[in-house]
């Protein structure tokens, strides 16, 4: 695998000399090399880009760009004696909207429906921010009373909710910007002002910063803006409200906060949403075109499969690709494809056609193996056909041969899925198979831990009781009659209990196996039946179970073996499989797989902290290789009342492909139906095992990494024990040559499965995306929510080797680096305190923070080790869509809810501001679910929700049976729960640190700043 | 000489002993020059319906040394009180419960016709016998289901407190919990992993609470519950349950492809069945009755690989050094036979299949332990099924006729020393004073562990005289043994038989003819083979048979009466005149041979041989071959090729055959239907004589011998050929087409050669 690990942009992904010196260093992270070398490419802006599809935040000075934005520039213009001389920030707001107000009220609907220009100008006054063209300009008071354009100083507001203007500008480009207009930086504590790569080391440096860090790199200038936020580096540094303890004293003078930074003026991700929905919510989208870029995953839209795969499937982070490696190093945009080949389709589309060739099987290219798609072009009347991914012309096989038409296609073009269609399936042959034989039908095991606690709190009765129903609706293909899945059971706790329920037995035979040092299948007949042969011995089973252990005061659980066992099993059935395992504590019986407490708080925060998201012992590893060798995913239910060391469980349901569901402190009445609920969709929903999967590109670029619950033992086949339409594999591209803007770069991606069924198919996804010599149009085609799922999954997987502290870092400077590049080679000039966004990553500073402030990646020993590593976990698997709801909750208004209708109300950001005292929220990100109650919440909704008078009547504890389907957490104001409920507001800043959406724009336009210059 | 034939035989029925000498040669020089050791076959439980238990419990000699029981030889002072040891010469005091002692009122062990005497002990707990069912299930489908019947029967056979277990293995090892309701549990192992006992211990949930008592004995299961007893049960309570067990006990699951067979972990079953009763019973009576019907094929103990088209080791093989897993497979058992030995429990070997079963192998755990091996062709033959439940038969007291955990203790007077025993025991290691440094058969010990017994159970004991040449024993006297054997009788009782000998002693060289007169050549004979057959055991074949020839010449130089050089001329006395014939026959028996025998069939054949009493020794040894005709009455006649005539019916009791045999003309008569013929009926009724008289012998005989009845040319007919002496051979012709009996086809000398060469070595000077 690539030693790059997680870093996507190409100028970092290209090898360097430091990277091959210190190989411990996966990418970048940790090398400090790389973070300086994007000082190269800064440069002053050049005069008005005028292609500039951006947003401009302008400082000061008028822009001398293009006279629309004059206005803006002007009003800026206007601000900085303001700024610095009154206090009265709010009407200076205000008066400064009056003038535009008509041309923005006009112009800014327009912008947002043509998803063009959007310019908000924004003062960020409450800042002290050096401003790096000129930083003599910093006096050492910083009284900031820079020349608007020279220096604008800033200093962190006292207050968290960080006032700002948000000037939405009249726009006219077609490519439109959205500027955010203000002074261009953001706020910087000392240790921010960069010595280096400045004119000189201005005297504030001094001042500000008691230990001068001369080499400090461009990326450490980020943390201490994070520690500012977060206590634990409070000692060095200001406290977030407190301002700069360093240095308030100069700080502290009139300039202070006299401006704030409008939260409203700065891009809205439920705006972006709204946008896109009403845009395109609703239509037809039609793949027909090569890289064209699909609505949102936030948009419903019907998708009609015209040759290429439906976004439900594949999610670029770009659909134009840049044609040379020089400028995706430029750009430091990853290229990457999130991939969920298994994804649901919704039944107003239609379903994937099946192509069988019989015995010939599937045609394929015989240089690439690519397999016939839309873009094989046929030649020769027909006779042959050239590859599109390696060019390599092929014979066309006689049982396929079809005329031309007189534009060149195939008279039967239209008749066969793998000519028109970006998606299918093939039926394999005996030579897609194990040993070339037809696969068994796959067969579900359950394990259940039936050690003296899971007796005791009811557990195993629950699952036992459940198993029952959910057992009838096992998977089945549509046409069949019932399912062929067949089931087993085992329960564990010290030792492992067989069951063999063949459907002749009186009474079924429970064989226990003691050896878990070496783990064995005792019986082979009888032990996987299908449920409904075996229905009554499975009853009766299930019926005895929670009696059978009733005395037992087993306490210790083994791990790895029952996983062992149930490899084992499916290894004797010679099927592939699912084990669900539902487990509740660490497993430290002697056995292998054998685990330690090793919570080690003191490890957060230091450079081992790493430790703590990696297996304990190597055991699961090779087990899980083991088990994705046979087919055999894993599915794991943690009912931890402690620390279970997720990190060691999680691991082999990680790389086989199954789930990890966790639920800390399981009370019955609370958490059993959410189970219930994981338990039942877990079961039935669609997946294919035993995949293998292939990703295929035309020449030029290649996929060089991969994410997700994968194992992989070469650097192109991605194997899984078993894919489910819920999991989502991110792929990297990288360059291997140039490409060409005509042939565009072509990705197939094929994966061989066996169905639940047990036959062997192929699904084949193709995409063509297009390609381009002009960073513009790079820029116009990304996707953040694409974009945001690959940063997410390579910062996870980079967690288990590198510093959290550089992880972090290179995420601010890959962003910064990715809008520094726009900024200096898109967008249109202007000054360079100026932030400009461009449209299609408008959203991406605010999501970079929600990932940057999730726990994963907070080193904060307040937050459990094991809920950081099972959502890391989480996230490593997730497509687009979940990835962008967990990071960016919604945040639904329930009290606007018209009952009428049926659609929701729109959602709001996720900030405190936006909750009333009035109100009713409800916040989902895919995990967790919570109901605020304002304080003053309508008495009649909080009767019909909860069937009592009034607020003060409502009983947390209790569930209301109306939200079975989510661990619904009740939440009402101004009370303890409140707090957990507040890290998922995450525009704010973040209860254990995490710096609010305001002071991360403004840290991320200064590393800009700091880059172009 | 009847009166010796008669002492013999007194002796025997009363205290269970023949001596090879009846009257010892009383110097160590003399008695080296016997030839033919001094020693005696005793059977320590020898069926005494007359000899009721005392009560009480034995008077020791009080010398720590010696703890010689008081015995009828003892010299006692009735005034004093006092007995004299008469092995140490120490001077006891009695017990205080004997103080009424007086020459008129003596308490049973003084008293002559009581040299064998039981005691019955009070003391400590009793517990039940165990028997633990160990079944292979890789059997075919009806052989399975006649095994499970024959278990299912046993059961009814056991006594209601007797504890139960089953163990079940083919792939896998299962041990069944037996007391499960709703479902039916088992713990299963691995059948290629071998685990010590411990661990066994550990898997099966038997950690034990701590046991300070588990050095006295075994608490009752009913004050004490084992966890144990998950997989031991009192047959009466769980007789249902286990008979549904065994009812729905399938065959092994596991395919077997074509050309494999199946995978059978005979090794870790019997791992796993030690182990379980180590940690649960030690050193209470128990039975591990392993089941099999085939060899084991993988893990511990393993025979032969499961690819069937390497077909399991042959003596051919063995001689070659190409039998593989021999030597591991073996010290497998044997390391576990001499743990179920020191547990003081007994292994039984029921093998039932065509092919070999890896007796050979395995044999250690019967021979160390005591316990029974039969092998048999299969589960549903009337040879199994009646050895089986025979085992369950009991004697007039409705005791089982078998007994656990004895340890047989020998005494001997100071001109005495024990060099050894041959017999289904293991050494105790037990050095004392009358310990020989010279080993014959298991020696350096004094004492032994006989873990299952039964009646007929029988040991060869040797001894060597020490007294040395100028130490000359006064006239009249005699040397003492007494043989003390503590044991756990069926009835679960602790019990303990003395049985004291005394013979006289003789000066070699002025009382040869009175040594010659007390010689006991059967006993002799089957004391030499087992001699023979123990180091055949270790040492080559035709080692042991030169060994056995030097010493039959020796014998013959020694007593035969013959001029020197001239072979004419010698004559043996009566007391010595079978005896070459017997080691005739013995050098040709299976004991001894192992062309035509499988190395399984050799183990068997020796097993047996080193357990069984005298008289079933010798019809070992020498066949008895019995005659049927129109020309007289059932008669014994020679074990001889002449013996087969057309108009004759044989009978032939090998012990382990018996093979009834029509004559040409006998069988052509049948053929021809005279039998169903009214006018005919004395013909019916020769051919039912020796029918009867066949059937008389398989009652009585443990184990079952294979019931053969064949005819003149039949193929079967080679089982007597074989047992024959060839005195007529295709080498010898002029008896071809001659009444006078059938040719042999064969290369082996008959007796007259046999004895022709003999009396010419015995007469020779040179050697």
């Amino acid at each position: 695998m690539s030693q790059q690990g997680y870093v996507a942009t190409p100028p970092y992904s290209q090898p360097q000399s430091g990277i091959g010196l210190s190989p411990p260093h996966y990418g970048h992270y940790g090398d400090p090399s790389h973070t300086a070398s994007p000082t190269g490419m800064i440069k002053p802006a050049g005069p008005l880009g005028a292609t500039a599809t951006g947003a401009i935040l302008p400082p000061g000075p008028p822009p001398p760009g293009p006279h629309q934005f004059g206005q803006n520039g002007a009003h800026a213009a206007g601000h900085p004696p303001q700024r610095f001389s009154g206090p009265p920030p709010v009407n200076n707001v205000a008066s400064s909207y009056a003038p535009y107000q008509p041309s923005a009220q006009s112009s800014y609907p327009n912008s947002m429906s043509t998803s063009s220009v959007t310019q908000m100008g924004s003062q960020l006054s409450a800042m002290q921010i050096n401003s790096y063209g000129n930083s003599s300009g910093m006096a050492p008071p910083s009284q900031g009373p820079p020349g608007p354009l020279s220096a604008t100083s800033f200093q962190t507001p006292p207050q968290p909710p960080q006032p700002s203007i948000l000037q939405p500008g009249s726009q006219v480009l077609p490519p439109p910007p959205t500027t955010l207009n203000g002074p261009g930086a953001s706020p910087l504590p000392p240790p921010m002002y960069r010595p280096d790569g400045l004119t000189g080391p201005p005297p504030s440096n001094a001042q500000y910063q008691s230990p001068p860090l001369p080499g400090q790199t461009l990326g450490a200038g980020y943390p201490p803006q994070q520690a500012n936020s977060g206590p634990q580096m409070a000692g060095t540094q200001l406290s977030y409200p407190g301002g700069f303890p360093g240095g308030p004293a100069q700080m502290a003078g009139p300039p202070q906060p006299q401006k704030k930074l409008d939260p409203d003026s700065i891009p809205s991700p439920i705006q972006v949403i709204e946008n896109d929905r009403a845009s395109r919510g609703g239509q037809v989208y039609a793949t027909n075109t090569r890289g064209q870029i699909p609505p949102l995953v936030t948009t419903d839209c019907i998708i009609q499969d015209q040759g290429n795969a439906s976004p439900r499937f594949i999610r670029c982070t770009t659909y134009c690709f840049p044609c040379t490696s020089d400028m995706a190093k430029q750009a430091q945009i990853p290229l990457a494809a999130v991939i969920k080949p298994f994804a649901t389709i919704p039944s107003n589309e239609t379903p994937l056609y099946l192509v069988n060739h019989g015995e010939s099987g599937p045609v394929r290219c015989n240089r690439c193996k690519a397999y016939m798609c839309p873009f094989m072009q046929f030649i020769e009347g027909g006779r042959r056909y050239q590859c599109g991914f390696c060019n390599c012309v092929n014979d066309v096989p006689p049982f396929y041969f079809q005329h031309l038409d007189h534009v060149g296609r195939r008279l039967d073009h239209y008749e066969k899925p793998e000519l028109s269609l970006g998606s299918y399936e093939y039926v394999a042959t005996l030579d897609y198979c194990r040993k070339n034989k037809p696969p068994n039908p796959p067969a579900f095991i359950f394990m259940i831990d039936v050690s003296y606690s899971n007796i005791k709190n009811g557990l195993v009765k629950l699952i036992c009781e459940e198993l029952k129903t959910v057992l009838e609706k096992l998977p089945k293909e549509e046409q069949e009659e019932t399912s062929a899945i067949r089931v087993g059971f085992i329960t564990y706790n010290k030792v492992l209990h067989f069951f063999n329920v063949k459907s002749n037995l009186a009474q079924p035979q429970m064989m226990v196996v003691t050896d878990v040092g070496e783990v064995f299948v005792p019986l082979l007949d009888g032990f996987l039946v299908n449920y409904q042969e075996s229905q009554s011995v499975i009853h009766n089973l299930l019926d005895q179970i929670p009696d059978m252990f009733a005395d037992s005061n087993e306490n210790e659980t083994v791990f790895a073996p029952v996983i062992q066992a149930g490899m084992e099993a499916l290894k004797a059935a010679d099927c592939p499989g699912k084990l669900f395992i539902f487990h509740s504590s660490l497993p430290t019986a002697e056995a292998p797989g054998k685990l330690k407490n090793r919570d080690d708080k003191k490890l957060v925060n230091t450079d081992k902290e790493k430790i703590l998201f990696q297996p304990q012992t190597n055991v699961y590893d090779s087990l899980a290789k083991d088990c994705v060798a046979h087919g055999c995913s894993v599915t794991l239910f943690l009912f931890p009342s402690q620390y279970v060391d997720v990190a060691s469980l999680g691991l082999v349901p990680q790389l086989t492909g199954g789930t990890l569901y966790k639920y800390s402190n399981f009370q019955m009445h609370l958490d059993s139906q959410q189970f219930l609920n994981d338990l039942r969709n877990d079961i039935e929903k669609k997946i294919g095992f035993d995949a293998i999967m292939r990703v295929r590109t035309s020449t030029g670029f290649r996929a060089t990494d991969f994410f997700g619950g994968i194992l992989m033992n070469n650097t192109t086949d991605v194997e899984m024990a078993a894919i489910d339409c819920d999991k989502a594999v991110t792929v990297e591209f990288k360059h291997d040559d140039k490409l060409s803007e005509d042939s565009g770069a072509l990705i197939q991606c094929a994966v061989l499965y066996t169905t639940i069924s047990g036959q062997r198919r192929l699904r084949i996804h193709n995409l063509g995306l297009n390609c381009s010599s002009q960073l513009a149009d790079l820029y116009k085609s990304c996707e953040t929510d694409a974009l945001m799922n690959f940063f997410a999954k390579s910062a996870f997987k980079a967690i288990l080797h590198q510093p959290l502290k550089v992880i972090r870092e290179i995420l601010v400077n890959q962003t910064a680096h990715m809008l520094a590049c726009y900024r200096k080679n898109c967008a249109s000039p202007s000054a360079a305190s100026q932030l400009i966004l461009p449209d299609s990553m408008k959203v991406l500073p605010v999501y970079m923070n929600c990932l940057l402030k999730n726990c994963v990646l907070l080193s904060r020993p307040e937050i459990s080790t094991d809920e950081r590593a099972f959502q890391r976990q989480l996230v490593m698997t997730m497509g687009v869509a979940d990835s962008q709801l967990f990071f960016y909750p919604q945040l639904l208004p329930i009290h606007t809810l018209d009952v009428k209708s049926t659609t929701l109300p729109a959602a709001v950001r996720c900030s405190e501001s936006r909750l009333s005292e009035g109100g009713i929220f409800l916040l989902v990100n895919g995990l967790h679910m919570f109901l605020w109650l304002g304080v003053s919440s309508p008495p009649e909704l909080i009767q019909g929700i909860f069937n009592v008078p009034s607020f003060a009547h409502i009983n947390t504890d209790m569930v209301s049976i109306f939200f079975i389907a989510f661990m619904l957490t009740i939440v009402k104001q101004r009370e303890q729960p409140e707090m957990v409920f507040r890290q998922f507001l995450v525009e704010d800043k973040g209860l254990y640190g995490g710096s609010s959406y305001v002071d991360f724009l403004c840290c991320v336009h200064k590393e800009i700043c700091q880059l172009l210059n | 000489m009847a009166t010796y034939l008669e002492f013999i035989q007194q002796n025997e029925e009363r205290d269970g002993v023949r001596f090879s000498w009846n009257v010892w040669p009383s110097s160590r020089l003399e008695a080296t020059r016997m030839v033919v050791p001094l020693a005696c076959l005793f059977t320590p439980l020898k069926e005494r319906p007359d000899l009721p238990p005392v009560q009480y419990e034995p008077v020791l000699c009080s010398r720590p040394t010696c703890k010689a029981v008081l015995n009828p030889l003892c010299q006692v002072d009735y005034r004093a009180k006092l007995w004299a040891c008469n092995f140490c010469f120490q001077r006891n005091q009695f017990p205080p419960a004997y103080g009424g002692i007086s020459e008129v009122n003596q308490p049973a062990e003084l008293m002559p016709q009581f040299s064998t005497i039981e005691y019955m002990i009070q003391r400590g707990a009793q517990s039940p016998l165990i028997f633990l069912y160990v079944v292979d299930t890789c059997l075919e489908e009806d052989d399975l289901q006649a095994l499970k019947e024959s278990l299912q029967m046993s059961l009814s056979l056991l006594p209601p407190d007797a504890l139960v277990g089953l163990i079940t293995f083919g792939r896998m090892v299962q041990v069944h919990e037996l007391s499960c309701e709703g479902i039916s549990k088992s713990y299963v192992f691995r059948g290629t992993k071998d685990l010590t006992a411990k661990q066994i211990q550990d898997m099966l949930g038997l950690t034990k609470p701590a046991m300070p008592m588990q050095q006295a004995r075994p608490a009752q299961p009913q004050e004490h519950p084992f966890v144990s007893s998950r997989f031991l049960q009192p047959v009466h309570k769980i007789d249902m349950n286990l008979t549904d067990l065994l009812g729905e006990l399938q065959r092994d699951p596991w395919p077997v492809t074509q050309g494999k067979r199946p995978l059978r972990s005979t090794g870790v079953a019997l791992s796993i069945a030690v182990g379980l009763l180590e940690g649960t019973f030690p050193n209470t009576g128990a039975r591990i009755m392993l089941f099999t019907g085939g060899p084991p094929t993988q893990g511990p103990g393993m025979v032969v690989g499961d690819e069937l088209k390497i077909p399991i080791r042959s003596w051919h093989d063995i001689e070659k050094d190409n039998a593989r897993f021999m030597k591991k497979a073996t010290k497998h058992y044997e390391m576990l036979a001499n743990r179920t030995a020191a547990n003081g429990h007994c292994i039984d070997i029921y093998a039932c299949a065509l092919d070999q079963t890896g007796l050979l192998e395995m044999k250690c755990c019967a021979n160390l332990t005591g316990g029974y091996m039969v092998m048999g062709d299969s589960f549903n033959t009337s040879l199994f099924k009646q050895t089986f439940q025979r085992i369950f038969t009991k004697d007039f007291n409705g005791d089982f006729r078998m007994a656990f955990g004895a340890t047989l203790d020998v005494k001997t007077s100071r001109e005495l020393k024990i060099a050894g025993a041959i017999g289904p025991c293991v050494s105790l290691n037990v050095k004392g004073p009358c310990v020989s440094e010279n080993e014959l058969g298991v020696g350096g010990t004094s004492q032994w562990k006989i873990c299952g017994l039964d009646l007929t159970s029988t040991l060869g004991i040797y001894f060597e005289v020490v007294n040395q040449h100028n130490a000359p024993i006064p006239q009249g006297g005699r040397g003492a043994i007494q043989f003390v054997t503590h044991y756990q009788h069926s009835s679960t009782q602790r019990r303990i038989r003395v049985t004291t000998i005394a013979r006289n002693w003789a000066d070699a060289q002025t009382q040869l003819r009175h040594i010659e007169a007390a010689f006991d050549q059967e006993a002799a004979a089957v004391l030499m083979a087992r001699l023979g057959v123990f180091r055949a055991e270790s040492e080559e074949g035709p080692d042991v048979l030169r060994w056995l020839d030097r010493q039959l010449i020796r014998l013959c130089q020694k007593f035969g009466q013959y001029n020197k050089e001239d072979p004419a001329s010698f004559r043996l006395s009566d007391s010595f005149s079978l005896y070459p014939q017997f080691m005739f026959h013995l050098r040709r028996s299976p004991f001894l041979q192992v062309f035509n025998n499988s190395p399984d069939e050799s183990s068997y054949y020796r097993h047996h041989f080193a357990r069984q009493d005298l008289t079933q020794s010798l019809i070992m040894i020498q066949p008895i071959l019995y005659s049927y005709s129109f020309h007289g009455p059932p008669e014994p006649v020679l074990l001889d090729s002449s013996s087969i005539l057309a108009d004759r019916i044989l009978l032939m009791d090998t012990f382990f055959q018996i093979v009834i045999y029509l004559g040409e003309t006998i069988a052509q008569w049948r053929k021809a239907g005279y039998q169903d013929m009214p006018e005919y009926e004395n013909f019916k009724h020769l051919l039912q004589a020796p029918l009867d008289d066949a059937q008389e012998i398989l009652q009585a005989r443990f184990p079952m011998p294979r019931y053969i009845n064949t005819e003149h040319g039949g193929s079967q007919a080679r089982f007597l050929l074989s047992k024959v002496n060839p005195s007529q051979t295709h080498n010898n012709l002029y008896a071809w087409g001659q009444e006078t009996g059938a040719p042999i086809l064969t290369d082996d000398v008959s007796l007259q050669v046999f004895m022709d060469h003999l009396k010419k070595l015995a007469v020779s000077s040179a050697c």
